[in-house]
């Protein structure tokens, strides 16, 4: 499950995301933590369930809220080697969405297929 | 009454409470992540749908837009800005928030 990295042991880390973006700070102190995770070079993937999934939907434009607008973050993921995101199927159909309603690619798994995902992992953090 | 809900109705049961004792004629204004409940084609659009028969519902444009939803709002939804949630506050003698 771990392997060597620049001297250092890099683990499996998985970020469970399942709160809408903005309404509370869950959401951005997770993205905070998943980059704080890229930059120590660990193995990182991110699930995005529930509510998780409104993170990721486009359009997202906070002007009338003054609030900062941290969606386009998530397009930069890949510059820090985060490009395993998974979202779970049956939370995106209940909120209308498909995976053309979101601003990345991503990998949209079954809850059986997220279950293997969180199984195989070595630490798993929930946002 | 006003009744304004400010929570997702997949992480609440908020807007289901707010719906169960909102009087036929009243006022449901979503803002915050309240305004998810107002988009097309979700588990609980025949719930708001069915809402919309006997009181009228609002939705906070900022709110939406912040969110990416300003394009899914389904019909019979009225979209308002604060001066409008100021002007609903006005128009109703209570304003019951459903925090």
């Amino acid at each position: 499950m771990t392997d060597e990295t620049g001297g250092g042991v890099a683990k499996k880390f998985l970020y469970v995301n399942r709160k809408a973006p903005y309404g509370t700070i869950y959401a951005l102190e997770s993205l905070e933590v998943v980059l704080i995770g890229a930059a120590f070079e660990q193995d990182v993937s991110v699930a995005f369930i529930g509510d998780g999934v409104y993170q990721l939907a486009k359009g997202q434009d906070t002007k009338g809220l003054a609030v900062k607008n941290f969606s386009p973050a998530f397009g930069a993921l890949e510059d820090y080697d985060v490009n395993k995101l998974y979202v779970d199927r049956e939370s995106l159909l209940a909120r209308g969405l498909n995976e053309g309603d979101l601003l990345v690619p991503v990998k949209v798994v079954s809850a059986s297929e997220m279950a293997e995902i969180m199984d195989g992992q070595d630490v798993i953090l929930s946002f | 009454m006003l009744h304004t809900v400010n929570k997702s109705p997949f992480d609440h049961n908020t807007l289901e409470t707010c719906l169960r004792f909102a009087k036929q004629g009243s006022a449901v204004l979503l803002i915050e992540d309240g305004v998810y409940a107002a988009a097309r084609e979700t588990a609980v659009a025949k719930q708001v749908q069915d809402a919309l028969k006997s009181v009228s519902i609002y939705a906070l444009k900022s709110d939406l837009e912040a969110r990416g939803m300003q394009n899914r709002v389904m019909d019979g939804i009225q979209l308002v800005d604060y001066a409008g949630f100021v002007d609903l506050v006005v128009a109703h003698n209570t304003v019951q928030s459903w925090v």
